[in-house]
């Protein structure tokens, strides 16, 4: 935005939240009891798809302390954030196992647990459907009987009935099957994947209770409070100002946060019991299988290239494993489509991207909101043609790496503000990786190092209106109160907006108290805190908070110092002159109103209010998928070195690479969390993590003790991390978002630098030595 | 009395951070739950309740133990140590120090066990610190910031603080 050097920005401040977070005093959402409080615990399916014949609960009323019993004929309706077809309590059948089918309410959590074992229910069982490929077959079993019956909430979901289609989006962009017909050199691969779970430290939990007022008033660990009022008003009746959401700080959320599933359940528990408070609290196998988890993929790409490795077109056809419910899967679906071809130019595009019902557990957004997955089968598909063609993998990407001018496939057009620069970051990847020391090398007996690379970029597909607000209030001292409802998820949020207005008043981080809480009563309305926006969003909107605290804080300086309010500027605790810094007046004296000797007062205290909202976002067209659904892309570029040992398939994560372009780095150092975290996320996921199906759909793993992660001491020796920052105009001090882009590269490089070193196309995850085995036996790459 | 015997609740006396504290407990709460429900110590945290994260840790004698495991009858007669009990703890320095810490859900169990670690064992080389830290899971960091945390402690030997 300017040339200025900054004081703040760029810095690397201490997060605001790490001592108290230190000390174990920070009080999450479960953290809180009073006497009184009633506790929920579910009843859920034993089945993964069948009709529910009869619900008994006569031996779970004998357990004492039962205060009610919940079932799905109490709520008989479908809810979701963008088709309506998922019942909050499943009603006439279940399609998922571990899905909610009655909530007991009684005094003490042992007591509600013990009566959800004495709950009988009997079950019709019906035919599964255990996989995408199976789903999408034409006499298939149907999930939803009646997928196209059900009500849209936003316009760019299309479920057909008589299949298992929650939505198809299509991008057609230029004229793929002539093209195709023409290109000198073509590839087409298939990859897939299961579904697995975000894990976030912090199970889900609510608490909600109903006044005697009517006022519905809910506590939460969630992502969207704004949302929570939405869903209680839009399918529950509720006034929308009659719902009070409070969310302090969150224990990790990675998008799992972001829908909304405990809190009209909570709130129906509520309801039961005469309004009483009621918090219920996931145990965690609920929150692997009975909350949402992360979508599946079945992918098939197809490149089209020139011999010197031009492309020319692609086709992608992207089957997302839903899960029973569309939820958020609807809208990874389109985000899919959106960026399906990675940050490539190609002028002839043509993709299907289906979000496909089955009898597994729902999915929902997950950081990186589908890219993770499509960057590993465009990514992996990128390094097959780059051998078949025998050009350097790094060399491929150059070549065809999209860049201003150029348009993204819902043809938005890209300009230096709206797109970072993808060949700097692959350029310093190089560098970080040593990719000119050789890809591969013979490391020892029967021991192997390789390099893997991959490019990546996301939009940030927000709703078009989506928007931020914020609201600032001074103290007696001359600090600053910050009140804006973006969420602290461990993601830093409420640190960068502390920085972004420590620079704007000129002040140190001392003076800026931000509100860590979130309560939707008192903060501006803000979207939600996901999709990398809030930076972006939430931060514009405090600068424009600042510059209206600025004006009044002026006006009043110059009416005390008798000068025009353009002569003023501000920093340091003062207003002053700007030729002249000494002569001036300090904040405190004014901010609440400024008192002359004799007593008389001007202007009254200083409150500076301040909004962002999306500018020029479209839905996208049905056919062609022509729109433009985000702000900005960020890139980036990741690398990993592994050692393999070429017997058992065992490997080790030598060195770790993320390079990003996410414009103006606010904060370097929670950038670098960032990145590592997300890097952590994704290779971990790569290396091990999915959910296991039995062949009743019943989940095998729903644990941490065997649903492998990686853990200490399991992460890459060398994380190396660093940015290219190429500014935004229109961004907080020239920001763009970078919240999820750590994870989305990191399967790929991986699966990249395996498939390298054994020279076999690895296009399965996870990348388990025994799944690495499996592909060797197979055909080579 | 009488309605405590019906529901087998007991009165017991848990010795925490240096304190001596009633609770009233059924024989059947975890050491977790006294902690959290009896005892306003909120530090541990609920992650699995089944011994596979480690956001429960404390120390019982001294040693580092997941609390969701411990039944509180079974304790009634050891000192235990809480995150409460570290404030100010160079391991909590050091976390906040080295940029170890993101949610802060898993950083009291992490704190709890690394503590142990340092003063057990001041001179740990890389294989018995990830032997310890394997038991508790870290969702956001990627685990890097907390290895450096625990290596600029043992590197600086701040490792005393009782």
């Amino acid at each position: 935005m300017t040339n200025k050097v900054f004081t703040t920005v760029g810095k690397p401040e201490q997060r605001i939240d790490a001592v108290e977070k230190s000390t174990g005093k920070v009080r999450y959402v479960g953290d809180y009891s009073v006497p009184g409080l009633m506790h929920a615990k579910l009843v859920t399916s034993t089945q993964a798809h069948a009709k529910i014949t009869s619900i008994d609960t006569t031996e779970a009323w004998k357990v004492p302390g039962v205060r009610a019993i919940v079932t799905g004929e109490v709520f008989p309706y479908h809810i979701g954030p963008i088709l309506a077809d998922r019942p909050p309590l499943a009603f006439e059948k279940v399609r998922y196992y571990g899905e909610p089918v009655a909530i007991i309410v009684a005094d003490h959590e042992y007591q509600a647990k013990l009566a959800t074992t004495k709950v009988k229910v009997e079950y019709d069982p019906l035919p599964i459907v255990n996989s995408v490929q199976q789903a999408f077959q034409a006499d298939a079993p149907l999930v939803h009987e009646n997928a196209g019956s059900y009500t849209k909430i936003i316009s760019n979901v299309y479920p057909k009935t008589g299949t298992n289609i929650g939505s198809h989006i299509k991008i057609r962009k230029g004229n793929f099957e002539d093209e195709w017909e023409n290109c000198e050199e073509t590839i087409t691969a298939n990859y897939s994947f299961n579904l697995s779970d975000h894990v976030a430290l912090e199970t889900r939990s609510t608490r909600v209770e109903i006044n005697p007022r009517g006022k519905v008033i809910v506590h939460s660990c969630s992502q969207s409070p704004f949302t929570i009022k939405k869903v209680l008003n839009q399918f529950f009746n509720v006034e929308v100002g009659n719902v009070l959401v409070h969310i302090p700080m969150i224990g990790g959320a990675f998008g799992g946060k972001g829908t909304v599933q405990l809190e009209p359940l909570a709130y129906l528990a509520s309801k039961s019991v005469g309004g009483k408070l009621v918090k219920l609290e996931m145990d965690r196998e609920e929150d692997m299988i009975t909350s949402p988890c992360r979508v599946g993929l079945d992918a098939t790409v197809q490149l089209g290239a020139t011999k010197e490795g031009k492309l020319v077109a692609g086709k992608y056809t992207y089957l997302l494993d839903s899960g029973a419910y569309t939820d958020q899967a609807a809208g990874i679906t389109r985000a899919a489509a959106i960026d399906c071809t990675g940050p490539y130019d190609i002028p002839n595009v043509w993709c299907d991207s289906y979000c496909v019902y089955t009898n597994h557990p729902f999915a929902t957004s997950f950081r990186g909101y589908g890219h993770p997955e499509l960057t590993f089968a465009v990514e992996r598909t990128m390094d097959q043609l780059a051998k078949q063609l025998q050009i350097d993998p790094i060399q491929l990407r150059i070549i065809n790496g999209i860049k201003p001018g150029h348009t993204t496939p819902t043809q938005t057009v890209l300009t230096a503000n709206n797109i970072g620069d993808i060949e700097k970051c692959i350029n310093r990847a190089k560098e970080l990786i040593q990719w000119d020391e050789g890809q591969k090398m013979v490391s020892g007996k029967n021991k192997v190092r390789s390099k893997g690379i991959s490019m990546f970029w996301k939009t940030s597909t927000t709703a078009t209106n989506a928007e931020a607000g914020a609201i600032l209030t001074f103290e007696a001292d001359g600090s600053v109160n910050l009140n804006c409802a973006a969420i602290e998820l461990g993601q830093g949020t409420k640190t960068i907006l502390g920085q972004i207005l420590a620079e704007k008043l000129g002040m140190g981080m001392d003076k800026i108290h931000v509100t860590m809480e979130t309560n939707t009563q008192y903060d501006p309305h803000q979207w939600r805190t996901v999709a990398s926006s809030s930076t972006f969003l939430a931060g514009r909107a405090v600068i424009a908070a600042a510059d209206h605290a600025i004006t009044q804080l002026k006006k009043t300086a110059a009416t005390v110092l008798k000068c025009s309010p353009d002569d003023l500027d501000i920093g340091g605790g003062k207003v002053y002159l700007k030729p002249d810094p000494a002569f001036g007046v300090d904040i405190k004296e004014i901010a609440l109103g400024y008192t002359y000797p004799s007593g008389h007062s001007i202007d009254g205290q200083v409150v500076g209010i301040g909004k962002h909202i999306q500018r020029h976002l479209t839905p996208m067209d049905e056919e062609t998928g022509f729109g433009k659904p985000g702000p900005w892309w960020s890139v980036g570029v990741q690398a990993v070195e592994v050692e393999m040992d070429t017997r058992d398939f065992t490997y080790t994560i030598l060195k770790g690479v993320t390079v990003l372009d996410g414009g103006t780095i606010i904060n370097p150092k929670t950038a670098q969390q960032q990145m590592r975290g997300g890097m952590y996320m994704g290779l971990s996921y790569a290396t091990s993590e999915k959910f296991i199906f039995d062949e009743h759909g019943v989940v095998q793993n729903t644990g941490l003790r065997n649903y492998p992660m990686l853990r200490y001491g399991e992460q890459p020796a060398q994380y190396l991390v660093d940015f290219i920052e190429s500014p935004a105009a229109d961004g907080p001090f020239g920001a763009r978002g970078i919240g999820e882009y750590g994870v989305i590269g990191a399967p790929a490089c991986l699966a990249n630098s395996l498939s390298y070193a054994l020279d076999v196309a690895l296009n399965q995850l996870p990348l388990t030595p025994e799944s690495i085995w499996e592909a060797s036996r197979g055909s080579e790459e | 009395m009488n309605s405590l015997s019906k529901t087998s609740k007991q009165l017991i006396q848990l010795h925490v951070n240096g304190e001596t504290h009633d609770a009233v407990v059924r024989s059947a709460d975890t050491l977790l739950i006294a902690l959290r429900e009896q005892l306003g110590l909120t530090g541990a945290k609920r992650g699995c309740e089944n011994g596979d994260c480690g956001a429960c840790s404390v120390l019982i004698n001294g040693k580092p133990s997941h609390s969701c495991l411990s039944l509180a009858v079974e304790v009634i007669d050891q000192p235990i140590t809480t995150i409460e009990g570290l404030m100010d703890s160079p391991v909590s320095k050091a976390f906040v120090d080295n940029w170890a810490i993101q949610c802060g859900y898993c950083t009291p169990g992490f704190i709890v066990n690394c503590h142990s670690l340092i003063t057990t064992h001041p001179d740990a080389n890389d294989e018995l610190i990830e032997e310890w830290l394997q038991s508790n899971i870290c969702r956001c960091t990627g685990y890097e910031e907390i290895r450096e945390a625990v290596h600029t402690l043992l590197a600086s030997g701040q490792t005393e603080n009782e």
